[in-house]
């Protein structure tokens, strides 16, 4: 096994649930020009539903796992609902601090159900790893790699191809002209949240998979993958994609010169430092082709 | 000039309406016909767009009654109006940039469930450089063709009434005089038109009757050539002798 590959592997399987976590952000922010901050609790979520389901009922994985999406995709949709819409026309920052307070109420109420120790999904031996190309890469590793990519791609897929997936871009490019043709921008507002909540859910069990459970698990990978939409471009799909890897891999290959336990302030100073050198990120857009009123 | 009927597509009646406080428009009154070229001018600030936004339900705060083939729209979402065939071609640059020109196009249909292949083909042949551009992001094109995409687009929803907010704002004097070319054609062949335009000249030259209008109450009424000719309206909208 050779560290770099072991490393750059390492880089892709954390980069993968950045970026299903990022596609959330940016989908949300297209449209609403607006940053969910409750999104990491919504990973969160999903990793306890699933958790739940799985483990605490014995419902198997393959049935678990999509039940869990649906019930954050059905969670997005209320809270989209109940908090965020009767906040459309208020100032920038209601919206803002009702996602910080959307936030802090999940992670209590993960505390209050759960307790605060760790969860675990592993119940038997640590599997084998698979030597691939130079890196050990587990079982639950490559299953991380597989379905995100999948997910990833259906998402592409719907975007590009169906009707609501290209009223979706409409809307993010101009809310206004793309009401007047008849499309509905309430029903396109739920469709992103309810996507964006099911894709952090599927990200939330996949780590639960590899890693522990903990009420606060949503926030250091909320903020990376926050991280990931700025430096992608904040408002594209590839971009939060490509921001999500590009985290994951520069803060794996960073600890291979910096000490590992500045792993997480790695994601802080790429923010910094993109943030004050290219704030519309790799794929982003130009101010100027912002949508006017 | 060939205006067969005489039934009313669009009837306003009594329309107030407000930014906040202020009020814009005061107790306007308005129709066109099936078939009618008509026109909205007066100087900047006179409530014009504040009008098709208003038919639109862009505004919410209003009062008076808008009647579309005698049916009461002014309750109705901005949404539910492509579905009824009000179309509107909105000021500025009002594609969507990150869609090519084809799906900025058919996503103009977007409340429609027949076959819209035709229409389509109708809107390239209207529009010929469009189809040579159908796979290029709208937002690589010039100012003119982006407005041919915008009205390409309107027709996608096989309007009974289309409304045309300032269409030629901006645009170098061939590309307007394309513009007007393709509102005449699109008239001819039948389509009613409401439209607001800065160019006074030439949208009076162009249509059937014509509204003026001045800080948001109804001014003069008339017949596009008859107010070209008007004293008074050369003096204070034409700048001098038309």
């Amino acid at each position: 096994m050779s560290i770099a590959a072991q490393l750059i592997a390492n880089g892709l399987i954390a980069g993968s649930i950045y970026a299903l976590v990022a596609l959330g952000y940016t989908m949300v922010y297209g449209i609403l020009k607006f940053i969910n901050f409750a999104h990491g609790e919504i990973f969160m979520m999903g990793a306890y539903i699933g958790w739940t389901l799985h483990v605490l009922w014995g419902v198997p994985l393959l049935i678990a796992f999509p039940v869990a999406m649906i019930c954050c995709g059905a969670f997005g949709y209320f809270l989209e609902k109940i908090a965020y819409k009767p906040l459309r026309n208020a100032p920038v920052w209601a919206p803002l601090i009702t996602a910080i307070g959307v936030s802090i109420f999940l992670q209590s109420l993960a505390i209050l159900i759960y307790g605060a120790q760790v969860k675990t999904f592993r119940t038997g031996e640590v599997a084998q790893g698979l030597h691939i190309l130079g890196a050990i890469i587990t079982p639950i590793q490559l299953t991380i790699i597989i379905v995100s990519t999948v997910l990833m791609v259906l998402l592409w897929l719907f975007v590009k191809k169906t009707k609501i997936g290209k009223a979706m871009r409409a809307v993010a490019d101009n809310r206004e002209v793309a009401s007047t043709i008849g499309i509905n921008v309430n029903k396109v507002i739920s469709v992103v949240f309810v996507i964006g909540s099911a894709l952090a859910a599927a990200g939330g069990i996949l780590v639960g998979m590899e890693q522990n459970l903990t009420p606060t698990m949503g926030v250091s990978v909320g903020i990376k993958a926050f991280t990931a939409t700025i430096v992608g471009g904040i408002g594209s799909i590839p971009g939060a994609v490509l921001g999500g890897l590009a985290i994951g891999l520069i803060e794996n290959i960073g600890i291979w010169f910096i000490p590992s336990g500045y792993k997480d302030a790695i994601a802080f100073i790429i923010l910094l430092l993109m943030l004050i050198f290219k704030p519309t990120g790799i794929l982003g857009r130009k101010k100027e082709e912002d949508v006017r009123g | 000039m060939l205006k067969p009927s005489k039934d009313i597509v669009l009837k306003i009646s009594n329309l107030s309406s407000w930014y906040g406080k202020v009020q814009i428009l005061h107790e306007v009154d308005m129709h066109v016909k099936k078939g009618e070229l008509v026109s909205i001018i007066g100087p900047n600030g006179a409530g014009k767009s504040t009008i098709l936004k208003n038919i639109f339900g862009i505004i919410k705060k209003r009062k008076g009654n808008i009647k579309f083939l005698k049916k009461e729209i002014i309750t109705m979402q901005p949404e539910e109006l492509a579905k009824i065939g009000i179309a509107i071609v909105p000021q500025g640059r009002s594609v969507f940039p990150s869609l090519t020109v084809e799906e900025n196009l058919v996503i103009g249909a977007y409340t429609r469930s027949d076959n819209i292949k035709k229409d389509l083909e109708y809107v390239y042949d209207k529009f010929p450089v469009l189809k040579e551009r159908r796979n290029q992001p709208a937002k690589l094109l010039s100012g003119g063709e982006q407005q041919m995409v915008s009205m390409g687009r309107s027709l996608m929803v096989k309007p009974k009434l289309l409304l045309l907010d300032e269409p030629t704002l901006g645009l170098s004097p061939s590309m307007k005089k394309l513009i007007f070319d393709k509102i005449i054609e699109l008239n001819k062949s039948g389509l009613t038109i409401l439209m607001v335009e800065q160019n006074a000249r030439m949208s009076l030259k162009l249509s059937d009757r014509a509204y003026v209008l001045e800080l948001g109450r109804n001014r003069y009424v008339g017949k596009g050539k008859t107010l070209l000719k008007d004293k008074r309206i050369q003096h204070l909208y034409l700048g001098g002798v038309a």
